[in-house]
């Protein structure tokens, strides 16, 4: 008997009223792999993500966690799981600092000294330490950026999602993020949706494309980009990034 | 580092509060000490929307449900026992009970925020509704005779634990009071800065958020709001104990109103503030009362119009932005961190 993949999605559907955010997808990750999602706005990316993390309950098909189906089941019962998200628009608590942030985002499995210590080393990894007694909503886009995924490290998943990581950053900013994903991923698996095409070909080995809610394609990297059928996707939507 | 700071500066007050409280007997006539008394309990009722509402984001517009249980379960309790003590402990435990009914119905049953203020308040008028109906001696409870809308006369007030025979003074019965709202309030403290506390806040920040990291938020409301029902009640003891009667008034939609006011014009995400504005306010009516000229619920309605627009955080947060924008600015930036959750 093998070992079911980390996350495998069969027949995955939502539907909002006429519109079939996410159509039927099949999807499947392995233990400590990285994949990128792509595909143009509105193609359902985000969407995907909140069936996978129960923010939405699919109308049709099933979300699977290392063969156990987690259909139907609530955010945070799949958060203990081991299912971490950095969502697209900044979900961090405004009102506290950085460090508590990230304080409370470790403190759900650890004791209140390790929680300390964790979220202190996930400020140096990601260089905000500078920050860490400042107010999160009094930051920037892309330092809020930062903190967010810094929390979704200091609940130390094993599977993170990320979406638009990099959107609003600088170039500089972009590169670091794009390392820091390669560095997360010596042990976890990830799935990250980007637009920005120069990040993707940083990190990317396999790429899945969505388009109106359903699997395009997916192939390795090199072989994406150059599917006619993906140029045709981008450009009929006018790719901006 | 802070932290401690902010605790040890409100433990000092606290003391400095307490001694204060048991000083006042010796200075303050006793008509002044019996309004400082029923102020005192009103002060908890408002700690307990304070809380809930300040940090639980949880706007109930009937926490007078949970105050007029934990009054009349005293009520009932202290005829029946012929003793205070255990009287007390009904008048948190009813209470909690029903919260944590009322509570799980509502917020696991995912009623959204302003229907958990319009249930809260519907859930006020029923009660007001039974208790006005059971006059006659049919509604007994034991001893107790539930009265109906005349309410329960000469109901036993605080006596020491352990001797029913040694009934409290009204001196000792403000102590007692005075402590209670001190001790309430530095409890509250100690819980916000606890990791429940962390999170609560956290959940009032950010519910998806809390829940992507793995908390239940259904869970920590419940408890939020549980606690938030214990105070309430307690403070409904507090009230019985000074004025030795209850009446289904005390259900009645104008005393759910005046909390929210209190915490409003006090400073809402704030401990101090609803003691504040409660203080105040209740000091004002008092004032306005005594001269009759002047319609007491006009110049409240007044007072809160000027606030909403005026100072809008309310008192306790205006104040400490005031005194922050005057201390040198690296160190205003850390207070003001810590600041907007601890207070
Ligand atoms: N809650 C919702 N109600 C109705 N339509 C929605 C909802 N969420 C997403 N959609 C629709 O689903 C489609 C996919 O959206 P989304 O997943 O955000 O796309 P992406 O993240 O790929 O840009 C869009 O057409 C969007 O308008
Ligand atoms: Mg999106």
């Amino acid at each position: 008997m093998t070992t079911p993949p980390l996350l495998e999605t069969s027949n995955l559907t939502i539907r909002f009223g006429g519109v079939t955010a996410v159509n039927s997808v099949d999807f499947s990750l392995k233990e400590t792999e990285l994949r990128c999602l792509i595909g143009p706005n509105g193609a359902g990316k985000s969407t995907f993500f909140k069936l996978l993390t129960g923010q939405l309950r699919p109308s049709e098909g099933h979300v699977k966690l290392r063969g156990e189906d987690i259909s139907g089941s609530l955010p945070h019962e799949i958060a203990r799981r081991g299912v971490g998200i950095k969502t697209q628009v900044p979900n961090v608590f405004n009102a506290m600092t950085v460090e508590e942030n990230l304080w409370i985002a470790a403190r759900h499995k650890h004791t209140p000294a390790f929680a300390s210590d964790l979220a202190e080393e996930i400020l140096t990894q990601l260089r905000l330490t500078g920050i860490a007694k400042r107010e999160v909503g009094q930051l920037a886009h892309g330092q809020r950026q930062w903190v967010e995924i810094g929390t979704v490290l200091a609940g130390e998943p094993e599977l993170i999602l990320l979406d638009e990581p990099a959107a609003g950053m600088t170039h500089e900013e972009v590169e670091r993020t794009a390392e820091l994903i390669l560095e997360i991923n010596r042990k976890r698996a990830l799935i990250v949706v980007e637009h920005d095409m120069q990040f993707i070909k940083m990190i990317a080995k396999t790429v899945t494309v969505l388009h109106q809610g359903s699997v395009l394609i997916e192939e390795d990297v090199a072989t994406v980009l150059q599917d006619p059928r993906v140029r045709d996707v981008y450009l009929g939507k006018g790719l901006a990034a | 580092m802070q932290k401690l700071n902010e605790m040890r500066v409100a433990l000092i007050c606290a003391v400095i509060a307490a001694a204060g409280v048991i000083a006042a007997p010796y200075y303050i006539d006793l008509f002044q000490i019996m309004q400082l008394t029923v102020f005192a309990a009103m002060a908890v009722l408002a700690l307990s929307l304070g809380f809930i509402w300040g940090y639980g984001g949880i706007l109930s517009f009937g926490q007078t449900s949970f105050f007029g249980l934990g009054a009349y379960a005293y009520a009932v309790a202290a005829i029946n026992f012929g003793d205070s003590t255990g009287a007390i402990v009904m008048a948190i435990l009813i209470p909690v009970i029903f919260a944590a009914l009322l509570g799980y119905f509502m917020i696991y049953g995912g009623v959204s925020d302003v229907y958990l203020g319009v249930i809260t308040l519907t859930v006020s008028l029923i009660l007001f509704n039974l208790v006005n109906s059971t006059a006659g001696d049919f509604y007994k409870i034991g001893d107790a005779r539930l009265g109906g809308f005349n309410g329960m006369p000469a109901i036993p007030t605080f006596n020491m634990p352990g001797d029913p025979g040694y009934i409290l003074s009204p001196e000792q019965a403000w102590t007692v009071t005075g402590l209670a709202l001190i001790v309430v309030y530095i409890g509250l403290r100690v819980l916000i800065a606890s990791t429940f506390g962390r999170i609560i806040i956290a959940i009032r920040e950010n519910e998806t958020r809390a829940a992507l990291l793995g908390y239940d938020p259904r869970f920590y409301k419940l408890l939020t709001f549980m606690i938030g029902g214990a105070i309430a009640g307690f403070a409904g003891a507090l009230y019985v104990n000074w004025g030795a009667f209850v009446s289904p008034t005390i259900f009645a939609l104008g005393l759910s109103a005046q909390i929210i006011i209190w915490v409003i014009i006090g400073g809402r995400g704030t401990l101090i503030g609803p003691v504040i504005g409660c203080l105040l306010m209740q000091w004002m009516v008092t004032a306005i009362g005594g001269q009759q000229a002047l319609d007491a619920n006009f110049i409240l309605g007044a007072i809160l119009i000027v606030f909403v627009l005026l100072v809008p955080k309310g008192i306790a947060p205006t104040v400490v932005d005031l005194v922050k924008s005057r201390l040198p600015k690296a160190k205003s930036d850390t207070a003001n961190s810590n600041a907007k959750v601890k207070a």
